[in-house]
């Protein structure tokens, strides 16, 4: 059986994880392969690197850190933040990123998606959507948030996955950062609409906030961020209790 | 010394950097002679299976890749050029395993990607690995099950997760991104 997914973010800025971080025992708190190692360690399935940055000047940086991460981690990991040329992807997967998450640049030119599925398969490809409910519609939102698409988030992402995305990371910019759960509503519409898998971010406080998502939408991997850097989650005993609720858990 | 074969575009890094981890000496190549004097060539691969046989035919990889009589590894697309045939652009593969590569179709999200189990393993490449585990997979194309299969997985249906024949060995799965198994197996077949 295929297994459901947990995945950390870590949030990138100048080569260094962003958020703020208690663990105690690591070498660096800030040294984002230290962390890196440490989920993984924990069973976290995969891992997702964020850059906030990513200008052009720090580009270099990122992939050192890109190459680094790939050096010491044995698990997947999607790496992305300001990636809008085919060129700029195949820098990433070169330093060793197994996939790569496309943003504002696709909205901007949604030939992006299919120059880089088509370059590294599709399977190379997270779209990553982020959407923001106005009324009762979950709307597109681009340059962190700050700007509305005039998209409807069910259109794009149906567009997007035919235009060659092999995945979808779908964040509910109302769920980010309350802790209170994640959008199930629009999660399950997304994740039912679409045929390939969907990743759900936004909202995640408790443990039983991966069991609702799990159970009641078909997303395939649950990310979140502050809560396992905050150590208010911790990987192994999330999949455990996931376990014990009949989810399929690595 | 480890050939790891280059063709096509794609993640070789992570092959490399997994036997870096595991100690072991390699080189990325798409040189014949190098690859044919190699203690041991992993043939890895993302990508589409067309594009990467006329690679391959172009520089006579192919008949080099047949040909070769130390252990060989392919993965994920390595293993399905390895088979008989591949839907994915109607290609001739090399042939060195009879299966036949299908595309995935029916119920189920596609591609086929993250942790599944695999199971009825055999072989040596599944030497102190238990008998159920969980690997990481990402792929839309699968091998059928054949008198080579070493070990399967059932996604949407059962296919051929590895293939062992004489020297060759293959996974659909990808041991340099599978964590600890992972690392047991690419140990199993650095014992080869």
């Amino acid at each position: 059986m295929l297994k459901k997914r947990i995945i950390p973010c870590l949030d990138i800025k100048d080569g260094r994880t962003v958020k703020g971080i208690n663990f105690v025992g690591l070498r660096d708190a800030g040294d984002p392969v230290e962390l890196a190692k440490r989920y993984a360690n924990e069973g976290a399935d995969e891992l997702v690197f964020l850059d906030i940055t990513a200008t052009i000047e720090k580009r270099r940086t990122l992939l050192d850190l890109v190459s680094r991460v790939a050096r010491e981690i044995d698990i997947p990991f999607t790496v992305g933040g300001g990636v809008n040329t085919l060129e700029a992807a195949g820098e990433l997967i070169s330093a060793g990123a197994d996939k790569i998450a496309v943003n504002s640049a696709a909205v901007k030119r949604p030939e992006l998606v299919r120059e880089i599925a088509a370059a590294f398969g599709r399977q190379c490809l997270v779209l990553a959507i982020d959407a923001k409910k106005l009324g009762d519609a979950w709307k597109v939102f681009v340059k962190g948030g700050r700007e509305d698409t005039g998209l409807l988030a069910m259109d794009w992402a149906q567009q997007a996955v035919d235009l060659g995305a092999g995945e979808l990371l779908l964040t509910s910019m109302n769920s980010d950062g309350m802790q209170d759960g994640f959008a199930l509503d629009i999660v399950g519409e997304i994740s039912r609409a679409v045929n390939v898998p969907v990743i759900a971010s936004g909202g995640a406080g408790r443990q039983e906030d991966f069991m609702q998502l799990f159970k009641r939408t078909n997303a395939t991997a649950g990310l979140a961020a502050s809560v396992f850097h905050f150590d208010r989650i911790k990987i192994g005993a999330l999949k455990m209790y996931l376990k014990e609720q009949g989810i399929w858990m690595r | 010394m480890i050939a790891i074969l280059k063709y096509n575009a794609g993640n070789i890094a992570s092959v490399k950097n997994a036997l870096f981890r595991l100690g072991a000496e390699s080189l990325v190549t798409d040189d014949p002679e190098e690859i044919r004097f190699a203690d041991k060539v992993i043939f890895p691969g993302v990508g589409s299976a067309g594009p990467a046989m006329a690679y391959l035919k172009e520089r006579k990889l192919d008949v080099l890749i047949k040909g070769l009589k130390q252990p060989v590894l392919g993965v994920c697309l390595g293993m399905q050029l390895m088979c008989k045939y591949s839907e994915e652009g109607n290609t001739d593969c090399l042939g060195i395993f009879d299966n036949q590569v299908r595309e995935f179709s029916g119920a189920g999200l596609i591609p086929h990607m993250g942790w599944n189990e695999v199971h009825s393993l055999s072989g040596e490449l599944f030497k102190g690995v238990p008998p159920r585990s969980d690997l990481y997979f990402v792929h839309s194309y699968f091998a059928d099950l054949g008198i080579h299969t070493t070990a399967v997985c059932d996604y949407i249906q059962p296919f051929s997760a590895a293939l062992h024949k004489d020297n060759f060995f293959a996974s659909q799965f990808h041991p340099e991104k599978s964590s600890a198994i992972g690392r047991r197996l690419l140990e199993n077949f650095l014992e080869q």
